[in-house]
């Protein structure tokens, strides 16, 4: 259970991370005044996912098109790992989210990140979201169906 | 013979930067920023993303900026530097009932759960030319209607259980989709391979294939059951961490298009369904490529193939602008030695001819006498 | 599973400049089959993956090269993290399935036979086998000809498998399908494509 948990809490992380805007990030990040020091395992680089649908909509999967998504991993100084995956070409945006998933694995630096990065990226996240909901929803057609007969 | 000559590369490299020079234009005109692109011609971007099969809104918009807003070549650009890029892997299908909806309609139900969203559609519009856009007038923002977050169902929810309607395929844990990257076309491909094929085909050829069918060239009698158009959360399954990592949203379009089916020796008569998914916001794509998808079912659903769009060699190997483009384009190539070879047949086959005359006419004199 | 952090390290420092020395390397090797090529760019892979053998790897494989471990890499978790990591690569689970082999133990693999040997159509859809040898020297000699080859070459790998001989020759017979070799040992490789023909020597 706690497993999963911890699982669920770094996905719903690197979700955030994946989807906020670079300068935000940079910008929390510096608040935080955390510096690590961490070694590169792998990248950051550049390269293809093969985006993948279903076949009407529901069945056996087929190739879609690719999409440009970039890596990144980093070890920090006491062996904690840390990995990060993000659609477009943003190199240096990749290696931070690496160094805070990685900083994340220990449960206190976690529980800081997660209050003053992850929290209010993900709150402006969802208001967006709404936002764009909430104008989707007025463009909602109301039928109203005309007096019908013969008077 | 074959003869080797040398020589242009003065002529083009001038060309090349008289090209730079006739793409930046008027210098007194403010260069375009990718931004501009990606942000306000954000359907031309969409389709190179499409035809191109790489979503990357921003290199698109440089495809475009590169290209002269000449989208084929822009497509081509992308198509190339994606070569260049290694393959990481694959991402769990997207789950587009999972979408985040900016727009859905369905032309078979009314009062679908959801409802009709139109969202930021052409439909509707009178298609008069807007002389304010000749300007950067201020622009409102969207409405805006606070509602309960009602579900937007599926179209194969409304009717399923009836069997009037194609069940929704069931999803297998089979082998790899084909790749048409990866391995040369062999036919017939399967389905998984045709829509990967028509997802990144020529909107042009395969809207004028889909109207085709319309016109009784393939038998579909269609209905657009739903159009859906929003984002969708990509993962792709990490190795080493054991799980699937969230990596973004892409902007996706899906329709269901409904063909009325009559039935086969096997099958009772019902609704069957043809399907489009392309990146971005690109309906006409989609609802092509959906009807064109159904056509190509044709032998799968025992119909007799009568026309082109159910022919899968004829719509899979034509459908593709960049192969079609570079077949096409080719004949600027120098053909010169062919072309004097043929110049020699044509030649000797008018010298043949005028000699047939020749003794013919005689002949003719002799008739006439 | 998630893998452990020494799994994951010893990758290329330098991704693009080592994986083009050793793509250079494992080129020439193949342009001059039976001639040994020192590369320098070496990967710090775990045992018992060599640190060549470890460097074509993650020159040569992606995500879209399956690859086939025989048993002795394969009993090792760490070499498949590694490659995995590093490569991105599929593991076949059957030799035929496998755009690429790499064998830790040469003298006890399955015969080249076993391996995807491409089509008469698509001779390209076969195996590329990379076999970890001990040295290049000291084995039974073994002269080549053919393409790329002036006049004849002769090597003498140690660790090949006993009837290396005779199943070159089946290999040479099913040209042009087959299948094509990477020999490494230590920081040198030789290669041997389909197209060197054995020369057969009395006695």
């Amino acid at each position: 259970m706690e497993a999963e948990a911890h699982i669920a809490a770094r996905k719903n992380r690197m979700s955030v991370l994946a989807r906020c805007k670079a300068g935000r990030l940079q910008e929390l990040w510096d608040g935080l005044g955390l510096s690590p020091v961490h070694r590169t395992l792998r990248g950051p680089e550049s390269g293809l996912v093969m985006l993948r649908g279903r076949v009407g909509g529901t069945g056996e999967a087929f190739n879609l098109g690719e999409a440009t998504v970039t890596r990144a991993s980093v070890k920090l100084e006491d062996g904690s790992v840390g990995h990060a995956m993000a659609l477009g070409r943003d190199g240096a945006k990749a290696r931070l989210s690496a160094i805070i998933d990685a900083l994340c694995q220990n449960l206190e630096t976690a529980v800081l990140i997660d209050a003053e990065m992850i929290a209010p990226m993900r709150a402006e996240l969802e208001r967006a979201d709404e936002t764009r909901r909430q104008q989707t929803a007025a463009t909602r057609v109301d039928f109203f169906t005309m007096v019908r007969g013969e008077d | 013979m074959y003869v080797a000559v040398k020589g242009g590369e003065a002529a083009i490299d001038n060309a090349h930067r008289l090209l730079a020079d006739r793409r930046r234009g008027d210098r007194s005109v403010p260069a375009l920023t990718l931004d501009q692109i990606a942000e306000q011609l954000a359907l031309g971007v969409d389709r190179v993303m499409s035809e191109g099969s790489l979503y990357d809104r921003r290199l698109a918009a440089l495809a475009i900026k590169q290209a002269r807003g000449d989208l084929i070549e822009a497509i081509f650009l992308v198509r190339a530097y994606r070569t260049t890029l290694p393959r990481f892997g694959c991402s769990e299908p997207v789950d587009t009932s999972a979408m985040m909806v900016e727009r859905r309609i369905s032309a078979c139900y009314k009062d679908l759960p959801g409802g009709q969203l139109l969202g930021p559609t052409f439909d509707y519009t009178h298609r008069l030319l807007d002389e304010e856009l000749d300007g950067d007038a201020e622009v409102e923002p969207g409405h805006q209607r606070a509602d309960a977050h009602e579900p937007v169902s599926r179209i194969a929810d409304i009717l399923g259980g009836e069997g009037l309607i194609e069940e929704d395929l069931e999803q297998s844990p089979l082998e790899e989709p084909g790749d048409i990257n990866q391995t040369p076309m062999e036919f017939p491909l399967s389905r998984a391979m045709r829509l990967q094929s028509l997802s990144r085909g020529d909107e042009g050829f395969l809207l004028a294939l889909g109207y085709s069918t319309q016109r009784g060239y393939a038998r579909s009698h269609p209905f657009a059951g739903e159009i859906r158009i929003g984002e969708v959360e990509v993962e792709v399954f990490s190795p080493e961490l054991g799980f699937a990592v969230p990596v973004g949203r892409v902007q996706l379009t899906e329709c269901q298009m409904v063909n009325q089916f009559k039935g086969s020796a096997k099958a009772a008569p019902q609704f069957t369904r043809g399907y489009g998914l392309v990146f971005g916001q690109s309906e006409r794509k989609a609802m092509a490529m959906a009807l064109c998808d159904r056509a190509l079912r044709a032998e799968e659903l025992g119909e007799d193939i009568v026309a082109p769009p159910q022919d899968q060699e004829f719509v899979i190997s034509h459908c593709d602008n960049v192969q079609a483009t570079g077949f096409v384009e080719h004949l600027k190539l120098p053909h010169y030695v062919d072309f004097q070879a043929e110049l020699g047949l044509v030649r000797a086959m008018r010298a043949e001819h005028a000699e047939r005359q020749a003794e013919s006419l005689p002949d003719m004199k002799e008739a006439a006498e | 599973m998630q893998a452990e952090a020494h799994m994951l390290e010893g990758g290329f420092a330098e991704p693009v400049l080592e994986a083009q020395a050793t793509f250079r390397a494992v080129m020439d090797a193949m342009a001059r089959p039976a001639r040994a090529v020192k590369t320098g760019s070496r990967a710090a892979p775990p045992a018992p993956l060599t640190p060549l053998a470890g460097a074509i790897a993650c020159t040569l494989m992606d995500a879209d090269t399956p690859v086939w471990l025989d048993p002795r890499l394969s009993g090792s978790e760490a070499v498949r993290v590694w490659l995995g990591f590093h490569t991105g690569v599929r593991f076949a689970a059957a030799p035929t399935d496998a755009a690429f082999a790499l064998i830790g133990d040469a003298s006890d693999m399955p015969p080249f036979d076993r391996f995807a040997q491409g089509t008469q159509e698509y001779p390209d859809r076969s195996a590329t086998l990379i076999l970890q040898l001990d040295s290049l020297e000291g084995g039974a000699p073994l002269t080549f000809r053919g393409s790329g080859i002036k006049g004849e070459a002769t090597i003498a790998p140690h660790g090949l498998p006993a009837d290396f001989a005779a199943q070159w020759g089946e290999n040479t017979r099913r040209f042009p399908r087959g299948v094509d070799l990477v020999l490494t040992a230590g920081d040198r490789l030789i290669g041997l494509p389909r197209s060197a023909r054995l020369v057969a020597r009395e006695g």
